[in-house]
């Protein structure tokens, strides 16, 4: 992974200063709230219901036990011995004080972290998939791209009072993994036909209010152009977009404002000022970022492992877990573990300082001391030999990392909802917390196959609803927590928005509807096919029928 | 007559606080200073924005809350929260925090 | 209003002429986009250095043809949040080579002064209430620059491949760089770089 050199170390440290001294003005009168407020922001310091909230930046997602140990230290120093893991692969800590806050962006300084831009109305965290590296189906490692970009990202002058937020994810390999298509910019790697790698670049996705696909607004763009040509989309943006309304200023409604086709003109015009010039990325720079992300010294094994073959046939538990959580590695005799932060009936994404210790060893210990963090709020040990597989699943079922249920229907995406945020309007993590309980059963979790159900609780829509194949969306009717269902939503190579299936139902009712949605696609599926198929075939009415037939 | 109360995040650590007597600000809402009627209310409005200027406190707002003999409790859900705790971690709740016997 | 530059506060010769003002004989006034519009030869026609004010959403390109005319544009900020003339600035200088002055002025706030003097700005309006010597540190914030911009810092990414630069940087100034004008941009990519690398 990325290290830091003397340049990094310092920027961060720098930083960390000024941020110290942005704190001390604020608490001598000499900054009012309003004028500290977007310095706050860009340092990922939210005031939230219960306190302050601190969402520190963990890069594409990846993380070294070193870093995993400290985020732990933070936890159990500077908050209640927990932390959030998001939808954007970052993590998210409580309780955390103002006052605190310049030690705890020293502290992470001091492992090579920091919290800068994950808030804000500014280039955010880019992210990637969680499977960079390892899966088969990769053309290049995504993170590359994603550290390259985030350099460029970083304290950008020109880009740092944008109309608001601006997300980035980049995709190594056709399939994908991080939700490209709900960016702001998504890019995904692909061959051109003379087997050049580069980028179709896709524009003006998200979610939110006013959810939409990107467009594709350059089929192929060589790796060289990346920058100069993202610089060209965001000098656009931050001219044009709008600043005077809140709830149409971002990309996506410039996109749909101007038009794709006039949008894309004004990208290509800005861009051929400036291509070929100073943000060209020469050869020798990738293959300097792609030096840090090179593979980490596999053994050459056996793809067949008898002792894992044996085990398997020996303990069905285990059996179990691997069909969900394990996953093909590109070596062989390896394996990609993903750690299920959702255990029934626990809040999803988040782990304690204890967990978190005893991950980063299991790191070091089985997977080079290195994590990832997914944006289906899981963790992810790439590197693992599979004849490792069987101890790792034990300690793992030790700590409560083991629930076999990844990409199965207790494997919520939630926000934190009205229990922290200051935004919400309704609660969601009871809700993911008692479907999850509800569908305990694993054996029924199996035979109900690939589901995946989002939840937010808002509009803001930080729980990817949108894009669940089962979405809940709270709302407020009324000074009552209510709840919206959409179906249908995908947030892969396929993507699309959820359909709402009709009036929103009551905190009591939408754990039955979300029972009532499964058993009307259980009824009416064909062999083989996944909730999201079934959907996709006979469409909203069979669901609808069902969930209001008493009305 | 609404019974209102004052509460606001305390600005060095964020924390959830009701203004209380003396222009004291407590982490309990069972000792909130409870205002009948708007004049009462603006009063502690104005407390509270003497609050924001001497740094004390950031976003003061007015709750309706509901008195039960010695226990004031928000009306709101989302008040209930910020009183009480996050429903999500009952280990972390307050909800003795409701009585006007209650620690700071 | 207070004046600053990177070097310290300065005099003000500027005088802001409203639009339905009189033009004075002399003097340098700064008039809206409306007011150049409208009265271009008058303006042309007195002594005195000529100004203009561009709004955030005037782009500069509405002024390119006639930038020879004018020893200062000012860009405004209606709102710290609104960023739109960081852009303006940027190609005021680096598509348009403009080379006289750049003012930042409206809601200026401390911390954007480095982005901004990095965006090409050279003179800044600072609240009354300001302290001119806190408000001065802040073009010191950051020692060090990722990306390219309108000034001459070397970005990071040169820094690394150029280790002889870095001894430099501690007496680098942020002026802007020279300005290059857009017939010569084609020589200047060739030259300056070959990508931020080559600084």
């Amino acid at each position: 992974m990325y290290r830091y050199d003397n340049y990094d170390q310092t920027l961060v440290d720098e930083r960390v200063a000024q941020f110290r001294g942005q704190v001390a003005r604020r608490i001598a009168g000499e900054l009012t709230e309003d004028e500290f407020k977007p310095l706050r922001l860009m340092n990922g310091l939210y005031l939230q219901l219960h306190a302050y909230m601190l969402r520190v930046a963990i890069p594409y997602g990846t993380l070294s036990s070193q870093q995993l140990r400290k985020l732990a230290h933070i936890a159990r120093r500077y908050d209640k011995g927990y932390g959030h893991f998001t939808t954007r692969q970052n993590i998210q800590f409580n309780w955390v004080s103002l006052e605190e806050t310049p030690d705890i962006l020293a502290e992470l300084a001091s492992v090579e972290m920091h919290a800068i831009q994950t808030s804000g109305n500014c280039i955010r965290n880019v992210t990637a998939d969680h499977f960079a590296g390892v899966a088969g189906d990769e053309i290049e490692d995504p993170r590359i791209y994603c550290e390259i970009i985030r350099q460029w990202s970083t304290f950008h002058p020109e880009f740092s009072f944008l109309p608001r937020k601006f997300k980035i994810a980049v995709t190594g390999s056709p399939h994908d993994r991080a939700a490209v298509k709900v960016h702001d910019i998504g890019l995904r790697m692909h061959r051109n036909e003379s087997g050049e790698a580069g980028f179709e670049v896709l524009v003006g996705g998200g979610q939110g209010r006013t959810p939409v696909i990107a467009k594709t607004i350059r089929p192929f763009l060589p790796k060289r152009h990346l920058l100069s040509y993202l610089e060209a989309i965001l000098r656009i943006y931050n001219q044009l977009g709008r600043r005077d309304n809140l709830y149409k200023s971002r990309i996506k409604i410039l996109v749909d404002s101007v038009g794709v086709d006039r949008f894309t003109q004004l990208v290509e015009e800005e861009w051929q000022q400036i291509r070929d010039g100073y943000l060209e990325l020469p050869a020798a720079e990738i293959e300097r970022i792609r030096g840090y992300f090179a593979p980490p010294a596999y053994r050459a094994l056996d793809g067949k492992v008898p002792d894992h073959e044996a085990q398997l046939r020996r303990d069905f538990r285990f059996a179990r877990w691997t069909r969900t959580n394990v996953t093909p590695h590109k070596r062989p005799g390896y394996s990609v573990v993903t750690l299920s932060l959702k255990p029934v009936g626990g809040v999803p994404g988040d782990a304690t300082d204890a967990q978190m210790d005893a991950v980063a060893d299991l790191a070091d210990r089985y997977s080079f001391g290195e994590i990832r963090v997914t944006h289906e709020q899981n963790l992810v040990l790439a590197d693992v030999e599979t004849s490792a597989l069987y101890a790792l699943w034990q300690r793992l079922h030790e700590l409560g990392l083991a629930t076999p249920n990844v990409g199965l229907a207790s494997d919520i995406i939630a926000c934190p909802g009205l229990d922290y945020c200051a935004l919400a309007n309704a609660r969601s993590i009871p809700v993911s917390q008692r479907i999850s309980r509800q569908l305990g059963d694993l054996t029924r979790l199996l035979d109900i196959g690939e589901l995946k159900i989002k939840i937010s609780g808002c509009i803001n829509a930080c729980g990817h609803h949108h894009v669940g194949h089962i979405g809940i969306l709270g709302v407020d009717k009324k000074g009552e927590e209510f709840y919206q269902v959409t179906l249908g939503g995908s947030a892969d190579e396929n993507a699309s928005i959820g359909d709402i299936v009709g009036p929103a139902f009551s905190a009591d009712a939408v754990v039955g509807a979300v029972e009532t949605v499964i058993d009307t696609y259980l009824t009416v599926r064909e062999d083989g096919e996944r909730f999201l198929d079934t959907y996709r075939r006979v469409g909203l009415a069979p669901f609808k029928e069902k969930l209001y037939a008493a009305h | 007559m609404a019974l209102q109360v004052v509460t606001a995040n305390r600005l060095r650590d964020g924390r959830v606080v009701f203004l209380a007597d003396g222009e004291h600000w407590v982490e309990a809402i069972g000792r909130s200073q409870v205002a009948e009627g708007e004049t009462a209310a603006a009063a502690l409005n104005a407390i509270a924005d003497r609050a924001v200027a001497a740094r004390k406190v950031v976003g003061p707002y007015l709750i309706e809350v509901i008195r039960n003999g010695d226990r004031l409790t928000p009306k709101r859900y989302r008040e209930v929260i910020r009183a009480l705790g996050p429903s999500s971690h009952p280990e972390l709740g307050r909800p003795e925090t409701v009585t006007a016997a209650a620690q700071e | 209003m207070p004046l600053i530059r990177k070097t310290g506060a300065v005099d003000d010769p500027w005088a802001t002429l409203e639009d339905e003002a009189a033009l004075p004989a002399g003097g340098a006034v700064v008039v809206s986009l409306a007011r150049w519009q409208a009265n271009r030869d008058a303006l042309l026609a007195r002594p005195g250095p000529l100004g203009i004010f561009l709004r955030s959403d005037q782009p500069p390109s509405l002024i390119a043809a006639d930038l020879e005319r004018f020893d200062l544009v000012a860009l405004d900020f209606p709102k710290f949040t609104n960023g739109r003339a960081y852009s303006s600035a940027r190609l005021l200088r680096e598509r348009f080579g403009y080379r006289g002055e750049v003012r930042a002025v409206g809601n200026v706030l401390r911390d954007q002064l480095q982005l901004m003097l990095r965006c090409g700005f050279d003179s800044f309006e600072i609240p009354e209430t300001a302290d001119v010597a806190t408000w001065l540190s802040a073009f010191r914030d950051f020692s060090l620059a990722y990306q390219p911009a309108a000034d001459a810092r070397t970005p990071v990414a040169a820094l690394r491949h150029r280790p002889a630069l870095a001894r430099r940087v501690d007496h680098e100034e942020d002026d802007a760089a020279p300005a290059r004008r857009s017939d010569d941009a084609a020589v200047e990519a060739s030259v300056v770089c070959a990508g931020y690398w080559a600084y």
